[in-house]
């Protein structure tokens, strides 16, 4: 990848922190999901503005890639994201998390902005990818695939390891799975709760191509996503919670919080020397 | 597709709902370049096997994997196939109600979800293989169409109707191999409008699933001490034929039967259709009286929950003096 085309989409990574700042202020007191959001930019921008066959004239059409946010209090990020590549407009962005909006607190099936699932109980995300890509084979369609950005606390769910045999059962090389391993769940270190290590041994043991990157490098995102086998396709991108601003970063109570006046500042400033 | 006439009411009724569902889809599998059945690990119980002889790329089966086959259903469907899920009634309900919940309700994806074996079908294995919850469960959960067929013949005219359905729908299947036959040829089914059986002046009796013809038989007997019933057959929970069931509001006395809990069954919905209205009969509520009986025959489990054709009998009986 050209180095001027990675530095775009380092600036619009930063863009897209700051437009995360912005949701939620819009949401005002309920607050966003912050940690799980930042810790997910690169993947978000990389699929959606590099990786994915996805713009707003494609959204209808059967020749796009499909994606699914399975751990969905992410998604800030793909609006985020979604505004980049001109699905969602800056003005919209502002309604995230008031009423009638169409950018939930989690995505919320919705064909015209291209959300395709709805999703925000974990562990559901994949088993739709394999009966979407299962359709998707049905109709002869072997260009689009499906993309899952799951998170790392998420895989405690047995569903998605139901799911993840399916996959592999049914040779599902059109589905990639990314898994957003930024090691904090609600309650604190994923190891300490409920171990996952090693998650490369068990996405193979599973059937699956691994791959482990940077997930905050945008290029090694880009390369790992574009990646295909004749297998399911994991990604493990290794991240940090809250990534971006210093006082959210490895700390898990910015999971789900709202900012404080002073912290909404301070998170400006920081974005503000972020190359913006 | 396959006639309604004698015989195959006949042959349906003596491989139970499970086989009759089997052939169904056989069906529609050679007539819909869409159609699959998901199924976990329950592809010989669900009759299936003539399906997957004829048309082996239209099972799919995931293993004993019930959480993931919703979400395979539903990824399917959205991708624009006819897709129908299989497994025990309970697992379909019960165990993987967050799923359904999210992938047929929140999301409408229109999933046609079959619940084998509910009610006591398979009582011998214990109470993890009853299903006397599902009817509550699923009419809770918003948009989905509740089925829940009188004998083999209407599980056939069910899955047909389900197959053209654009909302999700749930099917439960009660009974066992040999069910009495209540429909022995052709008739007009239609998703939602309930099904007068026979016509009575004293009692009005709303029945589902294997009671149909439990009731009917309670009737006959009835008829001969000179109380006189009209029996329908509600074959569907939700959306619920308010229309009909409302027609019967004057008269005696009300009765609903169902092979479930008496809390949240097909009792609880005609209460609902009924509680607005000024002058109405009484209601009498037969069903499984909210608790979990130790595994047994069929037949037992019946007999035990009062839910024999003599069992109605005599609590209308006593309800009307």
């Amino acid at each position: 990848m050209e180095q001027k085309r990675i530095e775009e989409l380092n600036h619009m990574c930063a863009e897209m922190r700051r437009d995360v700042l912005r949701m939620a202020k819009a949401a005002g007191n309920s607050g966003a999901h912050f940690g799980g959001t930042l810790s997910m930019i690169e993947i978000a921008a990389a699929l959606y503005a590099e990786v994915m066959n996805i713009s707003k004239e494609l959204l209808h059409s059967e020749e796009r890639d499909r994606f699914i946010l399975s751990k969905g209090h992410g998604v800030p990020a793909v609006y985020a994201a979604m505004k980049q590549v001109g699905i969602l407009s800056e003005e919209e962005l502002d309604t995230f998390k008031k009423d009638e909006t169409r950018l939930y607190g989690h995505p919320c099936m919705d064909a015209e902005i291209g959300i395709e699932y709805s999703t925000g109980s974990l562990g559901q995300g994949l088993s739709l990818a394999v009966g979407a890509a299962l359709g998707m084979r049905h109709k002869n369609n072997h260009t689009s695939r499906v993309f899952v950005v799951l998170g790392d606390g998420e895989c405690d769910e047995g569903s998605v390891w139901e799911a993840a045999m399916a996959a592999a059962q049914f040779s599902l090389n059109n589905v990639v799975a990314i898994v957003d391993r930024n090691h904090l769940q609600y309650d604190g270190d994923t190891e300490t709760i409920l171990k996952l290590e090693s998650l490369e041994e068990k996405w193979k043991s599973f059937g699956w191509d691994v791959r482990c990157i940077d997930g905050h490098d945008v290029a090694a995102c880009c390369a790992a996503f574009s990646g295909r086998t004749d297998r399911p396709l994991a990604v493990i991108a290794d991240t940090v919670k809250g990534k971006g601003i210093s006082f959210m970063e490895n700390d898990p109570s910015w999971h789900h919080k709202k900012m404080s006046s002073a912290q909404e500042l301070q998170a400006m400033e920081e974005m503000a020397h972020d190359g913006i | 597709m396959m006639e309604f006439n004698s015989r195959n009411a006949r042959t349906w009724s003596m491989l139970g709902a499970c086989g009759a569902f089997g052939l169904a889809a056989a069906d529609l599998a050679d007539n819909d370049d869409d159609f699959a059945v998901v199924t976990a690990d329950l592809c010989f119980f669900s009759g299936l096997e003539r399906m997957r002889e004829k048309h082996p790329e239209k099972l799919y089966n995931v293993g004993i994997a019930e959480q993931n086959m919703i979400g395979v259903a539903g990824g399917m469907v959205k991708e624009g196939m006819n897709v129908f899920a299989t497994t025990y009634a309970s697992f379909a309900t019960t165990r993987v109600l967050d799923q359904v919940k999210v992938t047929m309700g929140y999301m409408k994806l229109p999933v046609k979800l079959i619940g084998l074996t509910s009610g006591y079908s398979v009582g011998i294995l214990g109470a993890t293989h009853m299903s006397v919850e599902d009817i509550a469960i699923m009419r809770s959960i918003p948009d989905m169409v509740v089925l829940s067929p009188a004998d083999c013949t209407e599980t056939v005219k069910c899955v047909y109707a389900a197959a053209q359905c654009e909302k999700p729908v749930y099917i439960r299947l009660t009974g066992t191999q040999r069910t009495p036959i209540v429909y022995s040829g052709d008739y007009d089914f239609c998703i939602g409008k309930a099904i007068s059986l026979r016509e009575g002046e004293d009692v009005a009796v709303f029945a589902t699933g294997t009671m149909v013809s439990e009731s009917v038989k309670a009737a006959k007997k009835l008829e001969e001490e000179g109380i006189s019933c009209t029996v329908v057959d509600v074959h569907t929970i939700k959306p619920l034929d308010v229309e009909t069931i409302r027609k019967y509001a004057d008269c005696k006395l009300i009765v609903t039967v169902e092979e479930h809990n008496v809390i949240g069954g097909l009792g609880s919905a005609v209460a609902e259709a009924l509680c607005g209205m000024r002058e109405r009969a009484p209601q009498l509520m037969i069903g499984i009286e909210d608790f979990y009986p130790h595994a047994g025959s069929y037949e037992h489990l019946m007999k035990i929950s009062g839910l024999t054709a003599e069992d109605i009998a005599a609590r209308i009986r006593i309800s009307l003096r």
